[in-house]
């Protein structure tokens, strides 16, 4: 059996988020009636000019930034022609030869926890473009429907090199470019409206040759677990395919997500011949030094240098500086944490944000953002719990109730329903002589070398201070009585 | 450089301009002409000259990002050959 290797590049359409479109002046808020937002620009009416927008330009320059790419001081619109009822110019404008941006590389994660590998994934390009309308193909007595109203929203094509061995490897490439742009605020990221679209080229080639193989391309994958999904399909059909001895034949293939299967599309022989050329009506567009520098000092600090920080001054692992710094919500929630709890409790605060309250998130389908416990609250609590005030089982407790909103603060949840850990050495032997007294059985089984019966003990004497003891001290104390 | 025949039936379906053989045998010998002529203008030495991408050397204006227009679609769809519910209606397109 031949061993294959699989190879993935991804292109990926990030819809910015502008106030108006790239070219006109329409709105680009979703989920308008049809063709509201579409003005004579946008319907390509006779005699129009397009007029760049300069929000569109500042989010290229952003994210140039934000992948150490080289932001060009010169680019050029061009036409790309092709005709779609949706596409009412004839052409899209789009990027070809001068792209706005060149180069530039994102860091993915492989693997999980410990065993986790960094693996830098190398960017192409990225261009400046305007999206098309949309084709209703229901029913209107056999017409189709044409909606222009995202005609003209600005999109930034996002290209990467041929550098991805896998599906999974795929889907942390498009989750940490997902991450990114929403964190340097260029894109809302909102899959099911379309604002974040990933094509996927992929091709396979016996392990150790050089040649790639011959690619096709799944258009559209509008959720990480489609692109999963598609690119696993798609690999062992090739693979199926060549092994039957049939060859691959470029193609553009769409994935369906009922069947899960992939499938050709209708080939059209002149679908790549799109006849590029620099668009009249734009001149060339220049970016200088300056308003690249102005919007440098304007960026957020970048998920790579939080990392770096979380685990120089907190003390995290490398995974969990990872974790924490997933999007620039979850690094900023930990960070009003730690605020509160205090640095030496960096730890607990990261456990604290990635484990319970990322599971009780999870548990009601919340997001972060509609958290009912604040960032505040939860420093609050686990400064408690560095201050032995309360233990790990109790803050459990209060953190719940933090939840349901029983108090405003955990200090108050923690007075209110007197919750206080005992450390007092005097009462917590007050309480375990009378759980020996009242378990003499079990006390008698121990001393007979049965050390469960140690065990139930603890449990009782816990049970006693109503689960307020320090669980440790508890035992020592037990010990001692008993030893 | 020249064209055939079939590049000229080529470029005009792309361009879905419907041509009759005798309109691609005249556009063959035109676009011939212009050709021998940027043949002639590649005599020209150009190195070290930059490529300009527009005739005009100048660079493109920006527009603040602001929405300027609003809703105008009954104008625009007033002299559309059919609507329905917002929609401009084609002939269907199946992809």
């Amino acid at each position: 059996m031949k061993q294959w290797e699989v190879v993935i590049g991804i292109e990926t359409h990030v819809q910015l988020s502008t106030q108006s479109k790239i070219f006109s002046g329409s709105s680009t808020a979703f989920g308008a009636e049809p063709n509201v937002q579409a003005n004579a620009v946008d319907l390509a009416l006779p005699g129009v000019l397009p007029v760049l927008n300069k929000g569109a330009v500042e989010c290229a320059i952003r994210f140039g930034l934000a992948v150490d790419g080289e932001v060009a001081p010169k680019s050029v619109f061009a036409r790309k022609n092709y005709f779609y009822p949706d596409l009412p110019k004839g052409y899209q404008i789009s990027q070809y030869e001068l792209p706005v941006v060149v180069g530039g590389k994102v860091a993915i994660q492989v693997g999980q926890g410990d065993a986790a590998t960094e693996k830098v994934i190398t960017l192409t390009r990225a261009h400046l473009e305007e999206d098309a309308g949309k084709s209703l193909h229901e029913d209107f007595h056999g017409k189709t429907g044409i909606d222009l109203n995202r005609a003209g929203t600005p999109l930034l094509e996002i290209v990467t090199e041929p550098d991805m061995r896998s599906s999974a490897e795929a889907v942390a490439y498009a989750r940490a470019l997902h991450a990114l742009v929403r964190w340097i605020g260029i894109c809302d990221g909102n899959m099911q409206e379309g604002s974040f679209r990933c094509d996927a080229n992929v091709s396979v080639r016996p392990v150790g040759q050089k040649e790639f193989g011959t690619r096709r391309e799944i258009k559209n994958l509008n959720s990480f677990r489609f692109l999963q999904q598609a690119i696993d399909y798609e690999v062992q059909w090739q693979i199926a395919h060549i092994e039957d001895g049939g060859r691959v034949e470029q193609a553009t293939v769409l994935f369906d997500p009922d069947t899960g299967e992939t499938r050709a599309m209708r080939s059209k022989e002149d679908a790549h011949d799109y006849r590029y050329f620099p668009d009249p009506d734009l001149l060339p567009l220049l970016i200088d030094r300056d308003w690249v520098e102005r919007t440098r000092a304007a960026m957020p600090e970048l998920p790579t240098a939080k990392k770096q920080r979380f685990v120089a001054d907190y003390g995290l692992s490398a995974y969990d500086a990872t974790t924490l710094t997933a999007s620039l919500e979850v690094a900023d929630f930990y960070e009003a944490t730690v605020t509160v709890a205090g640095k030496a409790a960096a730890k607990p605060c990261a456990n604290w944000v990635m484990v319970d309250l990322a599971a009780r998130l999870n548990k009601d389908g919340k997001e972060l953002a509609d958290s009912p416990v604040s960032a505040e609250q939860l420093g609050g609590l686990v400064a408690r719990i560095a201050d032995n005030t309360i233990s790990n089982n109790i803050a459990k407790k209060v953190f719940e109730a933090l939840w349901s909103g029983e108090g405003q603060s955990a200090d108050e949840i923690i007075e209110k329903q007197g919750l206080k850990q005992i450390t007092d050495t005097g009462a917590i032997e007050a309480l375990i002589d009378g759980v020996l007294a009242a378990n003499a059985a079990m006390v008698a089984e121990f001393k007979a070398g049965k050390e469960k019966a140690f065990n139930a003990l603890v449990g009782q004497a816990m049970k006693a201070t109503k689960g307020k003891a320090n669980p440790q001290q508890v035992n020592e104390l037990l010990r001692k009585k008993l030893g | 450089m020249s064209l055939t025949l079939e590049q000229v039936r080529r470029v005009a379906h792309l361009a879905r301009i419907e041509i009759s053989d005798a309109e691609a045998e005249s556009t063959l010998g035109h676009l011939n002409g212009i050709f021998s002529l940027i043949e002639e203008m590649q005599a020209v030495d150009t190195r070290g000259v930059e490529p300009m991408a527009h005739a005009q050397d100048l660079a493109q204006r920006l527009r603040e990002d602001r929405v300027t227009e609003t809703n105008r679609r009954d104008a625009y769809q007033a002299v559309a050959p059919e609507t329905e519910a917002g929609l401009f209606l084609v002939p269907k397109v199946i992809e």
